[in-house]
């Protein structure tokens, strides 16, 4: 085993484990997940245009609390569409 | 005074429950501490044995339940410590022989003569967790820097949660310094962000544990043992002493070194 090899186990337990709490806690696999993102993003673009592959959508830990969190960058429309 | 009951618990088994519930529970009877420890795992009666007091078992805890003696008679004494009694597991194979309520009406039957009440919970999260668990003013929860360890201790925190106990204090065992130095063992501080709970102690890794087990005596006693030290830290936190974590001269300097490292000091 190499030396950045070595170095890097805690990491990625540290990395994993992220990952694994935060789908028991939610008890979301990542496939229910990608589920919810691909609904999420159907139900945005009825209202808005979006780019679907700037959109970042994931759950994130603070703490016990879990969190989805969004980023979904709107395209710019130009105005006088509005008017 | 009325008793503290205090359920150690894991999720995983292999972790130090055992091992923690006997340290802590001597270590607070060198404190002058009243205390009575229970086995939990009904079928698989260990604290006997690690705590050396095996051959003297006349009646364990399904006795009482079952009225076949008085609690006083199932409390075996510690050979060193006149206030500090160990109250045995049955060998039954039947898991139901002891309910939620019969652990709590126990307890509280001990409330009144005793300061602290220590529960070895099993592993999983069952029947015997359950009943553990069921009388507890305060659980602490036992956890290896450990992939699989990390991950069943944070389903025990979510079943605590879900069951209203609050969140546990966390005991960090057989952490390992020098491999956290090579960062191929997760440190202290990662446990803590992973399962973000409150910290009781870290133990470090250390073959004294092993050999006060063959003894069937707990390492607090053993002034050089760096895992008897931190049981003992431990003990005076459950007591509401506000010990500071890895206190020079308590670990060793590699050990010091390591927390100054990983920011902890």
């Amino acid at each position: 085993m190499n030396f950045f090899t070595r170095k890097r186990s805690a990491a990625s337990a540290k990395e994993r484990l992220q990952l694994v709490l935060v789908h028991d806690r939610t008890d979301l696999t990542s496939a229910q997940l990608d589920a919810l993102k691909d609904d999420l993003l159907k139900a945005i673009s009825q209202y808005v245009d979006i780019d679907p592959d700037s959109v970042r959508i994931g759950l994130e830990r603070d703490g016990r609390t879990q969190r989805l969190v969004a980023d979904i960058p709107l395209r710019n429309v130009s105005r006088h569409r509005a008017g | 005074m009325t008793a503290q009951v205090i359920t150690i618990t894991s999720g995983k088994g292999g972790v130090g429950k055992t091992t923690a519930v006997a340290n802590l529970a001597t270590a607070l009877a060198m404190d002058g501490r009243r205390v009575v420890c229970i086995d939990g795992d009904i079928g698989l009666r260990n604290l006997d044995v690690v705590m050396g007091l095996e051959n003297r078992i006349v009646y364990d805890i399904v006795d009482v339940i079952e009225g076949r003696c008085k609690l006083k008679q199932a409390m075996i004494r510690d050979k060193h410590y006149p206030d500090l009694y160990l109250i045995p597991a049955a060998q039954t194979r039947d898991k139901n022989s002891v309910s939620p309520s019969d652990m709590v009406r126990i307890c509280n039957d001990l409330r009144a003569d005793t300061d602290f009440v220590i529960i070895d919970s099993p592993a999983g999260i069952e029947r015997g967790f359950r009943n553990a668990i069921a009388a507890a003013d305060r659980v602490l929860l036992v956890t290896n820097p450990e992939v699989s360890a990390v991950r069943d201790a944070d389903r025990v925190v979510g079943i605590l949660e879900a069951e209203e106990k609050g969140n546990p204090a966390l005991v960090i065992n057989r952490l390992n310094p020098n491999l956290v130095k090579n960062n191929d063992m997760l440190s202290a501080e990662d446990v803590l962000d992973l399962l973000g709970i409150q910290l009781i102690g870290v133990v470090p890794e250390d073959e004294t544990v092993i050999i006060g087990s063959n003894r069937g005596a707990p390492v607090v006693n053993d002034t050089k043992s760096r895992a008897g030290a931190a049981f003992r830290n431990i003990a005076k936190r459950l007591q509401g002493q506000d010990i500071p974590f890895m206190e020079a001269g308590q670990q060793s300097g590699l050990w010091n070194a390591i927390q100054r490292l990983a920011g902890r000091k």
